[in-house]
């Protein structure tokens, strides 16, 4: 847009107030992160990141989002299928509580877990007699994970295959196919790209839950510790330089993140939520 | 590979789609389902399809009872107003999908195949995606898709409604051509008349979830069962409590004994044919349509006064349904 | 006669049969991982009765740390609000070379973990600072935190409905005489209000809860820079589950009302625009 002085200030003092802010609140912290990581040299660095507690809790980062994420992934298409195609009173009940895990905080997911799943909790105990341990182990870690990043493949996968529709289904059908046979070879791959942008986000929100999984999982250095969790155990320890450098481990797998999220294409992005 | 419906009812909550159809498909004949929208004829395809189920009534599939059979089970082909491609196979996949399904061998598929792209006129274009293709070729290729399965019945659901008025033409004669090769009991839905009665032996007309009538589209034309299936099949004028089609309506410029007195409104000219809008005495208006040469002779001009009578009329019974647009 | 009969009831119990399996398991997995928790809090908090319950809700430490919550949230989702107005407005109005980057970038805070964004502001705002500003162990260290976290918010409900906006009304607008100004506060806002306010409700209802950026960077003083969540973490760590319980039943009252005020607007503009 040309324009006269005026407007071109008008313009120029807005993009500068737009990109202030965005600096201020986002790109100089993240700059400042490296910066304090590197502060001594990359050689320290690399140690905080290879010492075994660190090592572990990476690798156990990973094993619980492997966990997570592919069940709430079969969640999800099941839901949004539900959701979309099937007619029953209830439906906007489960509509809601889909959106909870956006809305709740961490920590009181952390606490409802261990009310449900804890020794003294109403599932707990009954568990406890057939030796499956749930807090203070890896299956509550799991559970918490899949509670706070359960909506994203829902909600990407559900407005994707509302706009599908059932005609290439019932095409299969009247060919021959069964009904599972006609979703998974007709169906599944036209919603594949809401599928592929759920689970991006919702690995990034599996990787990145501290709140319900530090309460859920008793913090036991080297045995039930996340990335997220060492993190913070490194910050409460003065172990500066550990903090840091297991941040940018996470940091660098946000961006991943975030690079897959814009390679994706993406309902979300066209009509926003 | 007849089909057969029996006391067919079909309701969406308060709405009836089907009120107690019935009707007969003789096999090998080309039928169309003809109707305004809502009268029900989509519903009675995809029922007989088994995409729709009833709530009462019976569906026969060559002598067997098809009712409860889900749409895999039915041996029908089903071509969407929308192509339904599988826009994320070739048409090769696409055109093969139901075989592949019935595993037969690959030899077999292959062959078969590039035998339906022949015929539906679309070779060489086996590796492409539907994406690639006009809407045109997408329906070509979802109906050699729908055949590759060898139906005993062939359904297709305003096939061309999606397509531009040219191609819509050209499809309609090569549906004409395919069905007389391939002789398959095929049904159609459409809403234009003119479709219905080209590409059609047998019409089915329907309104507001119920058969008005079934025939040949000379017999409907000529001796329609009620005002509405006369007005939807053809254009109708109303002279009092008679219904006449345009063409049937004699104007003179001299009375004749029985002839009625008026004006002309408005003169149309359509190239081969012209539309006379004439309004009598008491403010009632009719509609002539005659030949050019005709035109020319009776030297027609707005304003003059004519004379007319019908040489062919029908009178209905409940003459108050009338037929839509007069 | 009777075959027939057995076929069509045996595929229509085929088919509801297995739509009930999906919906059934799909309830099962939510009720154990979602419905189940959730109720048992709610349970827990009023189990010993209504007057504990409001007695441990009410608690003057958990009130402050109540108050400052709903308090830095609030700000966050005005400031959010306006800012993340003239982000969008900028990023789907303007011009400039790495406009790209910097809309990849707006969704960071959804991707990065928040306790790193807690070290991340950390580094830059708290002890020792690089560029002198020190925020750490104080209230704006609570606020900045929590508008990091919930930056895209805004940003990202607002955007669509500017991109989709056609510019026929606001030249209309220019043409009877409006200027940008103007042209923006009675075209554009009343546009992107409903996109705005929804935005606005989400952060908030993101910042009530948010525990990781705050635990690190606001020092968790005790009725100065204690959030509602770190008090209910500090009161779990004291084995107080009743009191955990109370506090937490207030925060999830808090976003049940929020999700169920945003799907009501929703439901409202979805029969108005037909």
């Amino acid at each position: 847009m040309p324009g006269r002085p005026a407007a071109r200030l008008g313009r120029w003092s807005l993009r500068a107030l737009a990109l202030g802010y965005l600096a201020v609140v986002l790109l100089v912290p993240v700059g400042a992160v490296i910066w304090r990581a590197f502060g001594d040299g990359i050689a320290p660095v690399w140690q905080a990141v290879t010492t075994p507690d660190a090592l572990h809790a990476f690798w156990l980062t990973l094993l619980v989002a492997a966990i997570a994420v592919p069940c709430n992934t079969l969640f999800g298409v099941a839901c949004a299928v539900v959701l979309v195609r099937h007619r029953f009173r209830g439906r906007r009940l489960l509509d809601a509580v889909i959106d909870l895990p956006f809305a709740i905080s961490p920590v009181v997911i952390g606490l409802a877990l261990v009310l449900v799943y804890g020794q003294a909790g109403w599932l707990g105990g009954w568990l406890a007699e057939r030796g499956i341990q749930v807090i203070f182990s890896l299956p509550g870690m799991v559970l918490a994970t899949v509670f706070v990043s359960l909506p994203y493949v829902v909600r990407e996968v559900a407005p994707v295959l509302r706009e599908v529709g059932t005609e290439q289904e019932e095409a299969a059908w009247t060919l021959g196919a069964s009904p599972l046979r006609a979703f998974l070879q007709v169906t599944l791959p036209a919603i594949r790209w809401g599928v592929a942008y759920g689970v991006v986000l919702t690995t990034a929100r599996a990787l990145g839950e501290f709140g319900a999984v530090t309460i859920v999982s008793g913090r036991l250095a080297g045995q039930t510790e996340t990335l997220t969790l060492y993190v913070e155990d490194r910050f409460e320890a003065f172990d500066l330089t550990g903090a840091y450098a297991a941040s940018l481990t996470l940091a660098v797998l946000a961006l991943l993140v975030l690079l897959a999220m814009t390679r994706l294409p993406s309902h979300r992005r066209k009509e926003g939520r | 590979m007849s089909i057969l419906v029996r006391d067919a009812t079909r309701r969406f909550g308060d709405f009836t789609a089907l009120d107690d159809v019935s009707v007969e498909v003789p096999s090998g004949s080309l039928t169309a389902l003809l109707g305004p929208s809502g009268s029900g004829k989509s519903t009675l395809l995809r029922v007989v399809a088994g995409l729709e189920r009833l709530d009462a009534g019976a569906v026969e599939i060559d002598g067997r009872d098809a009712t409860g059979l889900p749409p895999q089970r039915r041996g029908v082909g089903f071509v969407f107003q929308h192509y339904a491609a599988f826009k994320h196979m070739t048409v090769r996949e696409n055109v093969a999908f139901g075989l592949k399904v019935a595993r037969r061998p690959r030899a077999e598929i292959r062959a078969r195949v590039e035998e339906l792209l022949e015929l539906v006129q679309l070779p060489g274009l086996a590796d492409r995606y539907p994406a690639q293709l006009s809407g045109g070729q997408r329906q070509r290729m979802a109906l050699a898709r729908s055949l590759a399965v060898q139906p005993s019945v062939l359904l297709l659901d305003e096939p061309f409604g999606a397509l531009d008025a040219r191609v819509r033409q050209e499809l309609r004669a090569w549906l004409r051509r395919l069905h007389d090769e391939v002789h398959v009991t095929t049904v159609f839905v459409t809403h234009d008349q003119e479709e219905a009665m080209e590409v059609a032996d047998r019409i089915v007309v329907m309104n507001a979830g119920r058969i008005e009538q079934v025939g040949g589209p000379r017999d409907l034309y000529e001796h329609p069962a009620n005002a509405f299936v006369m007005g939807f099949v053809g254009p109708v004028t109303r002279l009092g409590e008679l219904f006449v089609r345009p063409h049937d309506l004699q104007v003179r410029r001299q009375p004749n004994g029985t002839t009625a007195e008026a004006m002309v409104e408005r003169l149309v000219h359509l190239g081969f044919e012209v539309r006379a809008d004439l309004v009598l005495g008491d403010g009632q208006r009719l509609q002539a349509q005659l030949s050019r040469e005709d035109a020319e002779e009776l030297e027609l001009a707005s304003g003059q006064i004519v004379f007319v009578r019908p040489s062919r009329t029908r009178q209905f019974a409940e003459a108050a349904a009338g037929p839509p647009g007069v | 006669m009777a075959a027939s009969a057995v076929t069509r009831w045996r595929a229509g119990l085929e088919a509801r049969g297995g739509a009930a399996l999906l919906r059934g398991t799909v309830t099962l997995y939510l009720s154990l991982v979602v419905v189940l928790p959730l109720t048992a809090v709610v349970w827990r908090s009023t189990r010993d009765g209504w007057a504990a319950f409001w007695a441990a809700a009410t608690q003057p430490q958990a009130l402050a740390a109540l108050r400052l919550t709903f308090v830095a949230a609030a700000l966050v989702a005005a400031g959010n609000a306006v800012m993340g107005t003239v982000v969008a407005w900028v990023l789907v109005r303007d011009r400039f070379p790495g406009q790209r980057l910097v809309n990849a970038l707006i969704d960071l805070p959804f991707a990065l973990p928040t306790i790193v964004a807690g070290i991340t502001l950390l580094a830059l705002y708290g002890g020792a600072s690089p560029v002198g500003i020190e925020l750490g162990y104080s209230r704006p260290g609570v606020v900045l935190a929590l508008g990091f976290v919930t930056l895209p918010f805004v940003v990202r409900s607002v955007q669509p409905v500017l991109l989709t906006m056609e510019p026929d009304m606001e030249e209309a607008a220019r043409c009877l005489g409006a200027g940008p100004v103007t042209s923006f506060r009675r075209i554009v806002l009343p546009t992107i209000t409903p996109a705005l306010l929804a935005g606005a409700a989400l952060a908030f209802a993101r910042a009530v809860g948010e525990f990781g950026s705050v635990v690190i960077l606001s020092g968790n003083i005790p009725y100065r820079t204690e959030v509602a969540s770190v008090h209910v973490f500090s009161l779990v760590e004291n084995d107080d589950v009743a009191g955990a319980a109370a506090v937490s039943v207030v925060l999830l009252a808090t976003s049940v009302l929020v999700l169920a005020g945003l799907n009501l607007v929703q439901r409202r503009r979805t029969r108005h625009a037909g």
